[in-house]
């Protein structure tokens, strides 16, 4: 394919496949996605550390962690700042989760969601869980000014938890 | 549409009739800015729509980003013990600019509360569950900031700015029974 890649419309659905990524976590630490198999994964797509927006969006999901951890599920932040960026922004909110830098090549793993505006050169606003079996069970996407909180990926997880439930 | 998972009960902060045809929940944090800037807007609707309009205030502090916030809920949930919780309340959101534990002291010498006992409270973590409890349950509604409002049980999405308009167009549509 060269340098083509196939770029989806729009955010990636239940029932894809997560494409696999290895991002860094912090300067010297990487997180590879098909590692985290056997747990529920919760990517949260945003556009830039520090505006307004995101910062709200991330302390509400950051306040939401032991209800996530309660689903045995990893949450991680994905924009594409670089790590010194992201590195600063967790000290000084406090986040108990990491931040992904999708910096090089340029939010490439934003695109392969279907999760990036190529007129800002940012990723969108987009939530995905992923199943311990690698596969997208929910996603949503919001309008970039509104923040979408944690509701609808509680029930996405809830939702999980029901049917990996064995029937009675 | 996010709405209210957990209903309103005994158990909650309520100021108005309980058979009000309008009940207004605030997901709020007493060191939130935005929550400052809303209570005198909140206060004023619950004045012009008076005997109309319950309010429910519950917690919601980010505390990562508001260290103060969890103490001053301490304090209001401590003031609520002993029947105060709106003046604490009130005396929280006028003087934000001074949360600590010189305006806590303050507070409780002016609903004639003992400091001593609210610091008791507070090393026993005496309001730590339910202060959690809140947030958990407007976490699971959707509450994606503070303030976040849900007047009956419909997250109000234009926020403190819509707040008038939703309670306008909510009370239209009760009147005419819809």
């Amino acid at each position: 394919m060269g340098y083509v890649e196939h770029h989806p419309k729009g955010v990636l659905g239940a029932g894809t496949e997560a494409p696999d990524f290895t991002l860094h976590r912090s300067p010297d630490d990487t997180v590879t996605l098909s590692g985290l198999r056997g747990q529920p994964v919760v990517l949260v797509f945003y556009p830039a550390d520090w505006s307004a927006v995101c910062g709200d969006e991330l302390n509400v999901f950051n306040e939401a962690v032991p209800l996530l951890a309660a689903h045995g599920a990893e949450l991680f932040g994905i924009s594409v700042d670089g790590v010194w960026s992201h590195r600063a922004f967790v000290a000084d909110r406090g986040f108990a989760f990491a931040l992904l830098s999708d910096f090089e090549p340029k939010g490439v793993v934003s695109r392969r969601y279907g999760a990036y505006d190529f007129h800002t050169g940012t990723s969108t606003r987009a939530l995905f869980v992923i199943d311990s079996a690698g596969v997208i069970s929910w996603s949503h996407l919001s309008p970039i000014d509104v923040n979408p909180g944690v509701d609808g990926v509680l029930d996405a997880l809830d939702a999980l938890t029901t049917s990996a439930t064995p029937s009675r | 549409m996010s709405h209210l998972r957990i209903p309103v009960s005994d158990q909650d902060h309520s100021f108005g009739p309980a058979d009000a045809p309008l009940t207004l929940v605030e997901y709020g944090d007493y060191q939130c800015p935005y929550c400052g800037q809303a209570f005198p807007i909140v206060k004023q609707l619950l004045q012009q729509y008076d005997g109309k309009i319950r309010f429910v205030f519950r917690n919601f502090p980010l505390q990562e980003i508001h260290p103060e916030a969890v103490d001053a809920a301490f304090v209001a949930e401590f003031a609520a013990e002993h029947g105060e919780f709106w003046q604490a309340h009130d005396l929280l959101y006028e003087n934000q600019i001074d949360l600590g534990p010189d305006l806590y002291q303050r507070i409780c010498e002016a609903l004639g509360l003992s400091a001593a006992d609210l610091g008791k409270a507070a090393a026993e973590n005496r309001y730590t569950a339910r202060i959690r409890a809140d947030e958990e349950g407007g976490i699971r509604s959707g509450v994606n900031g503070t303030p976040t409002f849900f007047l009956n049980g419909v997250i109000v999405e234009a926020g403190t700015a819509g707040l008038a308009d939703a309670i306008r167009s909510t009370l239209a549509g009760e009147r005419s029974g819809s």
